[in-house]
């Protein structure tokens, strides 16, 4: 079996009396659209904040692949330099269960503080504007045009982030977050607000992204039948423990999903 | 209906009348003769009567439309061409480089006053208006610049040229030094720690006698240029610069030196804090000033960006230490007071947080307007806080808004 591009192991997470995540562990396929459900307060965010290094988790490893190997992302946040951008700069992006832009930003200049680390940031050359400078600043503008123009959005450009609609707002923290040019994206509810018409739209971008940017997507999301249209793969979170990990058709006739979702008889 | 709203006005007016009567009643109207408490009830009941009828007054201003009437930020493309622009700059610096040559000496201080304050709010405005990191001490940098001065002069013979740089890096460091410890505060909790750093810097400064001369202050040397002195009669070996030129000595020319090179530091400031803001530096500052998560998420180490502005603003403030001294010749730590930090921050509040017109016009407008209205010199508090509330009422983000840079398709 190939390795996968993430592996998660044994992950536990405590908020002073209640486990969030109690030995959670799953894999994402490179390449793949993986999608993690659950009912309300199951933990899914949580995992999503220990995978991108917001949360440390006390107990488990999660390990991104590298070439060969693997790099544990839990060990990134430790020691003077650790922090949550190491694990960014590893390659996960994310957006945001409740939108995070900088709203008093234009649209472009959102995507050009995610592209951060490819620009050139020395002083001098900045006050100069040296060639260099100028290049590495066109360079990006054009990159963030590309994404504008892939989530729809070319002609915002120039406008406030804060003043877009809110499903525009969240087409913008995808684009955001693939200006990072990650390997991996993990999306927090991204049809979160939107009606059925941008929630289509909003498929056909994820499997774009998959397929044309060749960046595996992970996924949490409470609208089944968007789940169950795009993801190739189903991780069931409850109560901080993984009930189920399968295809879509499986998933759908697994009755320990179904009491997770229903309530059942036994569990009551 | 509009009859029972009057009715409903003046109802209000009327309790908060009896409100402040009650709050200020036992306090203005008793006093305590000898063992006697003596009633003297007119000026609490005028003092309720006024706040009687301000609130009256208040509730025909439609406060929540001026409050919500925020101008637009969004980026334009401007009609103006860059050249256009910049030949505009370049006529403002002109403009302000010729007045030495007709004002009086008196308004040579005054302006280079104003000048200092505008370097100030610059470099404050970087902290708190790009960065959104309310610092409360920003006076402590001021002072690092200005002691670093005098204290160089007398240990080690540092001159006005060499001081600028130095007393920029000391500053810097002390701003590590400061950002370190409050990397994870927000809000309340780093304004409050950075008004005790400055505190701090200014006690030190007052207490430390042996060698910042404590409350007698320190002895600044004015400036040179190229070594010429700009004295009747030059110091051991120096030569005076009205020799060199063959003019005639006059006490002018120091002021006009310095308010000239106080000049080209704003005008540089001003230019670097432009691109700044089109730099991922400043982009970074802004991001984090709008959603600190979301530049983690972004592989951005808001550790350093951080750092970087609370450095970058403390050097700024360290230059217009240096300034400060070369002009004054002498520094005490009775000019480096909290009042100051509030002054600064009211222009960088008052001006619009971030924008560099509105900073420039705040500093300009709170410095020299004192001097246009000497006779009112009482009540210049009074009429600050004034034009704060004012100012907060009408304009919560300040006078002049930030706009936002445009960017059109291809690069620039
Ligand atoms: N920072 C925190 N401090 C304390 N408890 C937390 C924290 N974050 C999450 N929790 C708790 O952990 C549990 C899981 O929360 P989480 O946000 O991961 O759920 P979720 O599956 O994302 O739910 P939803 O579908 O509502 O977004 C909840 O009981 C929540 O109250
Ligand atoms: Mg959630």
């Amino acid at each position: 079996m190939v390795q996968p591009l993430l592996q998660v192991e044994n992950l536990l997470v405590r908020f002073g009396g209640i486990l969030a995540l109690n030995h959670v562990s799953f894999a994402v396929a490179e390449g793949s659209i993986t999608a993690l459900i659950g009912p309300n307060g199951a933990g899914k965010t949580t995992v999503f904040n220990c995978l991108t290094g917001f949360y440390r988790a006390h107990e488990g490893r999660i390990l991104l692949r590298e070439g060969e190997g693997a790099r544990d992302l839990v060990r990134e946040l430790g020691g003077f330099w650790g922090g949550t951008h190491r694990v960014a700069r590893a390659g996960i992006a994310r957006t945001f269960q409740n939108i995070r832009l900088f709203a008093d930003m234009s649209v472009l200049e959102n995507l050009l503080v995610a592209q951060h680390r490819q620009l050139n940031r020395n002083l001098i050359s900045g006050f100069l504007q040296l060639a260099s400078f100028r290049k590495a600043e066109a360079e990006a503008i054009d990159f963030a045009h590309f994404w504008l123009k892939t989530v729809g959005l070319e002609g915002s450009a120039n406008q406030l982030a804060g003043a877009l609609s809110y499903g525009n707002q969240r087409r913008l923290e995808i684009a955001r977050s693939m200006c990072t040019r990650p390997r991996l994206i993990c999306l927090d509810e991204p049809a979160a607000g939107l009606n059925p018409k941008e929630t289509d739209q909003l498929a056909e971008l994820i499997r774009a992204l998959r397929s044309e940017h060749k960046v595996t997507v992970l996924v949490i999301e409470h609208d089944m039948s968007l789940v169950m249209g795009i993801s190739e793969h189903i991780i069931v979170l409850n109560y901080g423990q993984v009930i189920a990990a399968a295809d879509p058709q499986a998933i759908q006739h697994d009755p320990k999903v179904l009491a997770a979702y229903l309530g059942s008889e036994d569990q009551a | 209906m509009a009859k029972t709203r009057l009715i409903q006005r003046i109802l209000a007016a009327l309790g908060a009348g009896i409100i402040a009567f009650i709050l200020v009643g036992p306090i203005m109207g008793l006093k305590i003769e000898g063992y006697d408490f003596v009633a003297n009830w007119t000026s609490p009941l005028t003092l309720a009567a006024f706040v009687c009828i301000a609130r009256l007054v208040l509730g025909y201003v439609p406060l929540d439309r001026i409050r919500h009437s925020h101008s637009d930020t969004a980026p334009r493309q401007t009609k103006r061409s860059p050249v256009q622009v910049a030949a505009l700059g370049v006529l403002l610096v002109v403009l302000a480089a010729s007045l030495p040559f007709f004002a009086s000496k008196y308004w040579i201080s005054v302006s280079i006053i104003a000048l200092i304050y505008v370097l100030l709010g610059l470099g404050l405005n970087i902290v708190v208006g790009l960065a959104g990191l309310l610092d409360l001490g920003f006076v402590g940098f001021y002072a690092v610049g200005a002691y670093g001065y005098a204290l160089g002069f007398k240990y080690f013979g540092l001159g006005f040229w060499g001081a600028l740089p130095t007393g920029a890096l000391m500053a810097g460091l002390f701003g590590a030094i400061l950002g370190f410890p409050v990397l994870r505060m927000h809000g309340d909790y780093l304004a409050i720690v950075t008004l005790g750093f400055g505190e701090i810097i200014r006690l030190i400064l007052n207490n430390w006698l042996d060698v910042t001369g404590g409350p007698n202050g320190l002895d600044a040397p004015p400036p040179t240029f190229f070594g010429w002195e700009f004295k009747r009669a030059a110091t051991q070996g120096g030569v005076p610069f009205h020799e060199v030129f063959n003019l005639d000595y006059s006490p002018q020319v120091l002021d006009s030196f310095v308010y000239l090179v106080l000049l080209a530091a704003v005008v540089i400031t001003i230019y670097a804090v432009m691109r700044l803001r089109r730099m991922p530096v400043g982009r970074a500052w802004e991001a984090l000033r709008e959603d600190e998560i979301a530049c983690r998420s972004l592989g951005l180490n808001h550790v350093t960006i951080k750092l970087s502005a609370f450095m970058m603003g403390a050097s700024i403030g360290g230059v217009a230490g240096v300034f400060f001294a070369a002009y004054q010749g002498f520094v005490s730590p009775v000019s480096f007071s909290f009042f100051e930090s509030a002054l600064v921050l009211a222009i960088v509040v008052l001006g619009g947080m971030g924008s560099l017109t509105g900073v420039v016009l705040s500093a300009l407008f709170l410095t020299m307007m004192p001097e246009f209205l000497r006779e009112f010199a009482d009540y210049r508090i009074l009429v600050f806080g004034f034009a704060m509330v004012l100012i907060m009422l009408w304009k919560p983000r300040g006078l002049v808004q930030m706009r936002r840079p445009y960017f059109g398709l291809r690069g620039n």
